[in-house]
């Protein structure tokens, strides 16, 4: 039995708009993995809630001719696991959102919800971070489009208006072409668990596969909100591939990330597992990559 | 014979198809909710409750604190058998709800209303002011002089310090050439994380209250709901129907006596009080944490001159099964690795932590963590082979406990070690892991484990049984003993099927206990379901054959003793003749105009005897030494459990039992905020369960040597399963990397603090200026 004041269920994104209007206390639902929590916890008890579940228009995952991928909010992690266009283009997103929770929260947990908690350790964050990710929002003002870095305000709050939804994930041709990446998910457990630390790294090789043209990584749970490892990747730009390249990427880590000290795990403890994540991320995407290290 | 085969579960269909029912399936809709108000510090005193605003709660029907309890009877909740003596009774602690708080999560009031929302509502408006005093929650540091105390009748808030002494252990560590062998060693608190949570409801009948409750020991939650609401025991009833899952935290006495007492102050309204989750873990029971000290001599030849182990046992806010459990194992270390002179000294101590109480193991899980690191530590210090010291040192066949008179009859130990070591190709993996580099390593580990069925001598062990016979031949089974998801009933049914001659399908055992109908007995706990009630169901049995042959000589006209009943029929033993079946003898009886009679058949046995359970573990891991992680590649445990009842069952059990230990070893640990007192992690997302993912296959084997003292050859297996696990895992990483854990789990936080201090990894900042 949850303690709901009231729900009302949008059809289409221009209703769910109206409801939130109406409505202004209202907090969207979309699978619940998190809302339904957070109400059974009390601390959201007594909520009403929009909920756009049924708006189908914002499921599935398409590529326009122009290469740009998008993930309608709505899809759920086990269908973009599954997706066709996710495992040719950015196979990484689909390993790591494989490893959020158990089968059924994949079943009901969506992109959308799992970008919108503005939660530093979502299992897709770090991977939609690290590949230059555009969010949609759409609201009574009409569409904006924002790198998904600056959607992230602080720990649990993103940018989004009164009465907006998010309603889209973007990742332009730019963006995937030519990566290649890894995501690791450091948790305590196997399944059902969150990550103490999610770090997902891509490379784009040159033709030849001796030179890093681009690295990109980005953590979950390094910092209050997902981020980028800027040092690491200049570092990284244009250096030969080689384990000293990878080592020294990985050290450069420690002077971007600031995880903080909990009894979920040391500030030290995790500094030592944010170098190694950096380091075996990096050398598997370069193999992914067609690169090969020099031992 | 049924016994000894691999039959179904009697409860299989109905468990699969989701009809079974449980307590909260079988509760009327129209039940009043109830939710228990908790502490929110860990040491103190309740000045004040103000439940104005949670009583303008739509739906509210009565908020209760601790001070509407105007009837105060401490009550014991520990699931023992009660003692006549008074020296010998559970410590009697506890209050319905209490205004003296001593734990974060302590029950100072209830809510009752009329559906869970508002309960909820309720729960978050009560106001509480308190006076605070300071807290301990380090089980050595609560000993000290000046130590906050928790309860006045125990200074230095030890409960209860136990000693053996045998031999001269001052004199024995004289000897020349010995070398001294020291460690500390230290198991968390951890909780049983049954699927079911705690549920009961009550309502009142006429004078009197039942209790409907998912409880492991009916019988006993009567006697103490009796004690803690000051009535004759008889006014209660408690029914206990399927429960899912118990491991020791249901052989205690949870919230029933407070919610008998809510239902009779709305006036004997039904009232349900199912425990959230969050609840179980912090409010219910948990595994005692023991921190171990031991010193062991050992001699050039590899054999122990003298020994010593101090257990100091957190027992949490309030007594429960207390000592009980410290000394189990206390008891355990003079037996296990038999040496003439030992000092044991076991301290029991109160904490500000949640209370601990029964968990599968009941301390043997603990006192093998330190025992069999220990003997690793001890192996490596002498340069003795971990296997051959084990097989040295191990109490050897013929050994008899003086207090038990448990007798070590078989070669048990060596057959499990070489059945298991087999199964896990150990000599193998042995000589491939040594001397690894690099920053992936295997390693293979071993440990055993002491263990005994029931608790004679220690308390009572009596069992009662009941057959009636139905007119088609099949009769109904009742014990006290209880089915908790082990597989009871179907062990039951079996015993029941051969000892009176029918086929399985004709045996029905009641499943559900009734205090009110149901036999007496204490029910689930150490591990003695089957053993226990394997006297009572032979004695019972073989009475009702015995009437039943009475009854077929006036039909037959044939001598008892010539005559047996077989597959259901009456036989004539001379010649193997069917002279009739059971279900016409049966019909007959019930409905003879010359003779009717109802047979049936009752009677109590009581136990005088208790067996060792003995076995080992055999575990094989993969180190990330970078990534602080241990995984599990392989498991086994071998048992003896005697004659096994039912082989499938049984393969169940141990892998239960291994899951547990395995979260045991590498995951679980229930966290205390140091500046608070309050729990962190209780939930299941922050307390890390092992998930199927985190499981290799786990295979158990069995070394099937018959229980002479047993009805059936068997002995227990319920607890022994999760005793071996850990100690193996810890000495496979030991194997892997030469780091000897004295903490368990072997989680990332543990190892990487392990592994920084013996240099295997460095901090990276320091690292990161040498780039």
């Amino acid at each position: 039995m949850y303690d709901i004041k009231a729900l009302y269920e949008a059809a289409s994104v221009e209703e769910a708009i109206a409801l939130l209007q109406a409505h202004p206390q209202a907090q969207i639902i979309a699978g619940g993995s998190d809302v339904l929590v957070q109400i059974r916890e009390g601390r959201r008890a007594g909520v009403e809630l929009v909920s756009i579940y049924g708006i189908d228009a914002m499921r599935g995952v398409t590529c326009d001719d122009d290469g740009t991928i998008r993930i309608g909010s709505l899809t759920s992690f086990s269908h973009i696991a599954g997706s066709p266009i996710i495992r040719e283009k950015i196979a990484v997103l689909g390993e790591a959102v494989s490893l959020v929770g158990g089968p059924q929260i994949r079943n009901i947990g969506t992109i959308g919800g799992n970008t919108c908690n503005g939660v530093t350790s979502a299992d897709s964050a770090s991977t939609l971070m690290a590949w230059d990710a555009i969010v949609e929002l759409k609201g009574p003002e009409g569409v904006r489009r924002l790198p998904i870095q600056d959607f992230y305000i602080k720990a649990g709050v993103v940018d989004l208006r009164p009465a907006e939804l998010q309603t889209a994930i973007i990742i332009p041709r730019q963006a995937w072409e030519g990566y290649h990446g890894h995501y690791i998910k450091y948790a305590m457990r196997e399944a059902m668990d969150i990550a103490n630390l999610g770090c997902s790294v891509n490379v784009r090789l040159s033709g030849d596969k001796r030179v890093i043209e681009d690295a990109r990584i980005a953590y979950g749970v390094a910092g209050p909100v997902p981020m980028r490892a800027p040092s690491a990747e200049a570092l990284a730009k244009g250096r030969p591939v080689s384990a000293a390249t990878v080592k020294a990427f990985a050290k450069a880590v420690l002077d971007d990330i600031h995880p903080r000290d909990s009894w979920r795990g040391s500030k030290v403890f995790r500094e030592h597992i944010g170098v190694e994540m950096a380091k075996r991320a990096l050398a598997k995407s370069i193999e992914l990559a067609g690169g090969a290290l020099d031992g | 014979m049924y016994t000894g085969q691999r039959v179904k579960r009697v409860d299989a269909r109905d468990k699969v198809t989701g009809r079974t029912r449980y307590t909260d399936d079988l509760c009327d809709r129209g039940a009043y909710i109830a939710r228990v108000l908790h502490s929110t510090i860990a040491n103190g005193r309740v000045i004040a409750i103000d439940t104005s605003e949670a009583e303008k709660v739509p739906g509210v029907v009565r908020v209760l604190t601790c001070f509407d309890l105007t009837e105060k009877h401490r009550f014991p909740t520990a699931g023992h058998p009660w003692s006549t003596d008074p020296a010998h009774q559970d410590v009697a602690d506890r209050l319905i709800l209490t205004d003296r708080v001593r734990f974060w999560g302590d029950d100072i009031a209830a809510v009752v209303a009329e559906d869970e929302v508002a309960a909820a509502q309720a729960l978050r408006l009560i106001k509480v002011e308190y006076e605070e005093y300071p807290f301990v929650l380090d089980v050595q540091q609560a000993m000290e002089e000046g130590a906050p105390q928790l309860h006045e009748e125990y200074p230095n808030n030890i409960l209860k310090h136990t000693q053996i002494r045998n031999g001269d252990y001052q004199k024995a560590i004289q000897e020349p050439g010995l070398t001294k062998v020291e460690g500390w060693y230290e198991t968390p608190v951890v909780q049983h994380c049954h699927i079911e949570n705690f549920i009961c409801y009550a309502e009142a009948e006429g004078e009197r209250i039942k209790v409907v409750s998912s409880t492991q020991i009916p019988h006993i939650v009567r006697r103490v709901v009796g004690q803690a609401l000051g009535i004759d025991w008889g006014r209660v009833r408690v029914i206990k129907p399927y429960v899912g899952g118990g491991f020791g935290n249901k052989q205690d006495i949870l919230y029933e006596p407070l919610c008998a007492w809510l239902s009779l102050r709305v006036g004997g309204h039904l009232v349900k009080l199912d425990v959230p989750r969050e609840e179980t873990f912090v409010s219910n029971r948990t595994r005692h944490s023991i921190r171990s000290h031991i010193v062991s001599w050992v001699r050039p030849d590899g054999t122990y001159a003298a020994r010593k182990l101090e257990a100091f046992s957190d027992q949490g806010a309030y007594a429960s099964h207390g000592h009980s459990i410290c000394a189990k194992g206390a008891g355990a270390f003079p037996q296990l690795y038999p040496c003439e002179n030992v000092e044991v000294d076991a301290y029991t101590v109160f904490t500000n932590k949640s209370v601990a109480g029964a968990m599968r193991g009941y301390g043997i899980p603990q006192a093998m963590w330190a025992v069999e690191c220990h003997t690793e530590d001890v192996c490596a210090a002498i340069g003795a082979d971990p296997l051959a010291f084990r097989r040295k040192n191990l109490m050897p066949v013929g050994y008899v406990d003086g207090f038990s008179k448990n007798e070590m009859y078989y070669d048990t130990f060596n057959q499990c070690l070489d059945k298991a070591m087999k199964a896990i190709d150990y000599d193998r993996k042995l000589k491939e892991y040594q001397n690894q580099t690099g920053d992936i390593r295997r390693g293979i580990g071993m440990a055993v484990f002491w263990y005994n069925t029931a608790v004679w001598p220690i308390a009572l062990e009596t069992s009662s049984c009941r057959m009636v016979l139905n007119q088609d031949g099949s009769f109904q089974v009742q014990v006290a003993e209880t089915e908790i998801g082990q597989g009871a009933d179907t062990a039951f049914a079996q015993m029941a099927a051969d000892v009176v001659g029918v086929p399985l399908d004709k045996v029905h055992v009641v499943s559900c206990q009734d205090t009110d109908v149901t036999p007496f007995g204490t029910s689930a706990y150490a591990s003695r379901q089957t053993y226990i009630a394997g006297f009572s169901i032979r004695q019972t049995g073989l009475m009702l054959k015995q009437r039943i042959l009475e009854y077929a000589h006036t039909l037959t006209r044939m001598p008892v003793f010539n005559l047996d009943i077989a597959e259901g029929n009456i036989v004539r033993t001379t010649d193997g003749r069917v002279l009739m079946s059971l279900s016409e003898l049966a019909t007959e009886a019930l409905y003879s105009l010359t003779d009717s009679r109802h047979i049936t058949a009752e009677g109590t046995y009581q136990i005088k005897s208790n067996a060792y359970s003995l076995g080992c573990t055999l575990a094989e891991v993969e180190v990330d030494i970078p990534m602080c992680r241990a995984k599990l590649l392989n498991i086994v445990n071998c048992h003896d459990a005697g004659t096994l009842i039912n082989p499938a069952l049984a393969e169940a059990q141990v892998h239960g039992g291994m899951s547990m230990g395995i979260g045991f070893g590498l995951m679980e640990r229930l966290i205390f905020d140091e500046k608070t007192g309050r729990p962190l992690n209780n939930n299941l997302l922050d307390y890390k369960l092992p998930t199927i993912l985190d499981h290799p296959r786990l295979v158990a084997e069995f070394v099937e040597n018959p229980e002479p003292t047993s009805a059936f050859g068997t002995k227990s297996l319920g607890e022994p399963p999760t005793c071996s696990p850990a100690p193996a895992i810890r000495n496979a990483i030991f194997h892997a990397t030469g780091v000897a854990l004295r903490e368990t789990p072997a989680n990332p936080y543990n190892l990487y603090r392990a592994f920084t201090a013996a240099g295997l990894i460095h901090d990276e900042r320091q690292v990161a200026q040498d780039v």
